[in-house]
């Protein structure tokens, strides 16, 4: 698949925002008042925020994407935009009560939490719905958004042995990620054989592709630039992380600065992670290509 | 809404017969122009057309495969591509905007270009790369199974079907009711063996193709009797005349 920046950094932002802006409903990082409050809410919604702005400019037609808040019946992209818009409704009062008023809402915080990782799940199940992309529909896929908001959200929050827990787990969701995903289409027993219902006959290989010029289909689901570097790439973004901002978070190093120097490895392995979960992902109709 | 119905009255689709398509483009070709010159919808893009990296947005695409049979020569296969009006689309339940639909009525699946957002999400739920982004239009556009001809009262009633149809030069793709057991097209697909493609993935498909037949005794190629017979005549004389020099 394509991997578009707009939904790399979308998906990468938002989770962190949407994890930190549920632990400060929870009250799991204290309830901060006054201006004491301004700064993790003022983060939390930036970063949503700002992942939503960039998914945007993945829309052909973003002028219309207010239409996208009425199919919450049928469509996960529907339900995350009303998840999205629900918890920005939910936190932003409490958010201006914390830091004018000095006066936390608990009642909106835990609302706010519950829609903040609804709406990380909805993102993750875009992708983790779509049959026609074997190494997306996966529970490693769901474990790895969750996992990932709850890292980002716990390190910008600063708080240690959370962090340290919300880190192992996104190690694990990530190993097993690439590990399930790593059976390509063919032993899932797809080829050409099985996509043209022409394998019954005998071998069936590509012998002219259907057109000499590009087209929307092979650049967006039949992505092959940068699979070469794959394995390099998944160290780089395991570092980044998991395996770096747990050993500056340990216990026995400083305090905020280690937090403030993790935060940012962590995203910045989210994208080089995120990069990947749609760089390697195969889609089905590569078949008809030849490839898989 | 982007519910798929129950049901739908008929299920209108295609029958492709992979025997005796010639792999010639002319679906292709003609499907284009209707659905560029029509004026129902904005046209299909053609971007760079003359420049070095041309790029364009297509409804159907025909590629060509080579099935090497266990025994025998191998045969190419021509395999036209393009949208199987699902049974269970999958491309419908994910869209956002409510812009994909199926039709309750015939079963066609269709985009309201109006409301499409552009996020690309239907093309990605497909399994078969029926749906192409227009690269000028910023909207998804996929096959209509041509419905601005197949109930246009001011075509003539032999051009009431769609544009790949009417066009194809060896009668390899018929139009009809599939959801009639009784219909043209449906006693085909019983006769012939027609199937669906990828039915693991659960779209259950209205369009369905027919198997390539049968080809001669296996293990002779076919230019070999010929091959073997020797002229006789002036050929021979010249034949044996030439083997002498």
């Amino acid at each position: 698949m394509h991997p578009a920046v707009s939904i790399i950094l979308f998906t990468v932002l938002s989770g962190a925002g949407f994890g930190l802006l549920a632990l400060l409903g929870t009250g799991a990082a204290g309830r901060p008042a006054g201006w004491a409050a301004f700064v993790p809410f003022a983060l939390g919604l930036g970063l949503a925020g700002a992942g939503l702005v960039a998914s945007a400019f993945h829309l052909g037609r973003p002028e219309r994407a207010l239409r996208a808040f009425t199919q919450w019946r049928t469509s996960w992209l529907s339900r995350e935009a009303v998840l999205a818009a629900a918890t920005f409704a939910v936190v932003v009062p409490n958010a201006a009560a914390s830091v004018l008023l000095a006066r936390p809402l608990p009642g909106l915080g835990w609302a706010g939490a519950v829609l903040a990782v609804a709406t990380v799940g909805s993102t993750a199940m875009i992708y983790a719905q779509m049959r026609t992309v074997p190494r997306w529909r996966h529970w490693t896929t769901l474990a790895v958004f969750l996992a990932a908001a709850a890292a980002g959200g716990t390190l910008l929050a600063g708080l240690r042995w959370p962090a340290l827990a919300a880190l192992g787990l996104l190690g694990i969701a990530l190993a097993a990620h690439w590990r399930a995903g790593d059976r390509p289409l063919g032993r899932a027993g797809q080829d050409a054989g099985t996509a043209t219902g022409l394998g019954a006959l005998g071998r069936v290989r590509p012998l002219s592709p259907a057109h000499t010029g590009g087209s929307y289909v092979l650049k967006e689901m039949v992505h092959v630039v940068g699979r070469r570097h794959a394995r390099r790439l998944r160290l780089l973004a395991f570092l980044l992380a998991v395996v770096l901002p747990a050993a500056l978070v340990a216990p026995g190093w400083g305090g905020w600065l280690a937090f403030a120097i993790a935060a940012p490895l962590h995203l910045g392995g989210m994208l080089a992670a995120r990069w990947l979960f749609f760089a390697e992902a195969e889609h089905v109709v590569g078949l008809y290509y030849g490839r898989g | 809404m982007t519910a798929l119905p129950g049901r739908t009255e008929k299920s209108l689709g295609l029958v492709i017969d992979l025997d005796t398509c010639v792999g010639c483009q002319a679906c292709a070709v003609s499907c284009k122009e209707w659905n560029s010159a029509s004026g129902s919808h904005a046209p299909l893009a053609d971007l760079d057309a003359y420049g070095a990296a041309p790029a364009g947005t297509f409804l159907n695409r025909v590629h060509s495969f080579e099935v090497t049979p266990p025994e025998g020569p191998a045969v190419v296969v021509h395999f036209p591509r393009s949208c199987l009006h699902c049974a269970d689309a999958p491309c419908v339940t994910v869209c956002p905007t409510g812009a994909s639909y199926k039709r309750a009525e015939d079963g066609i699946v269709l985009v309201d270009e109006a409301a499409c957002i552009g996020c690309g999400l239907c093309a990605w739920a497909c399994p078969y790369g029926a749906r192409e982004l227009d690269g000028a239009e910023r909207v998804m556009k996929k096959c209509t199974l041509c419905v601005d001809r197949i109930y246009n009262d001011a075509l003539p009633e032999a051009d009431r079907v769609p544009a790949c149809v009417k066009a194809c030069p060896t009668g390899a793709r018929h139009f009809g009711d599939l959801a009639d057991p009784g219909s043209a097209v449906s006693r085909l697909v019983a006769a012939r063996g027609g199937f669906d493609l990828m039915p693991e993935q659960g779209t259950r498909p209205v369009n369905k193709y027919l198997p390539p037949r049968p080809r001669g005794p296996s293990g002779q190629a076919p230019l070999e009797p010929l091959a073997a017979a020797a002229p006789g005549g002036f050929l021979g004389w010249l034949d044996r005349a030439l083997d002498r020099l």
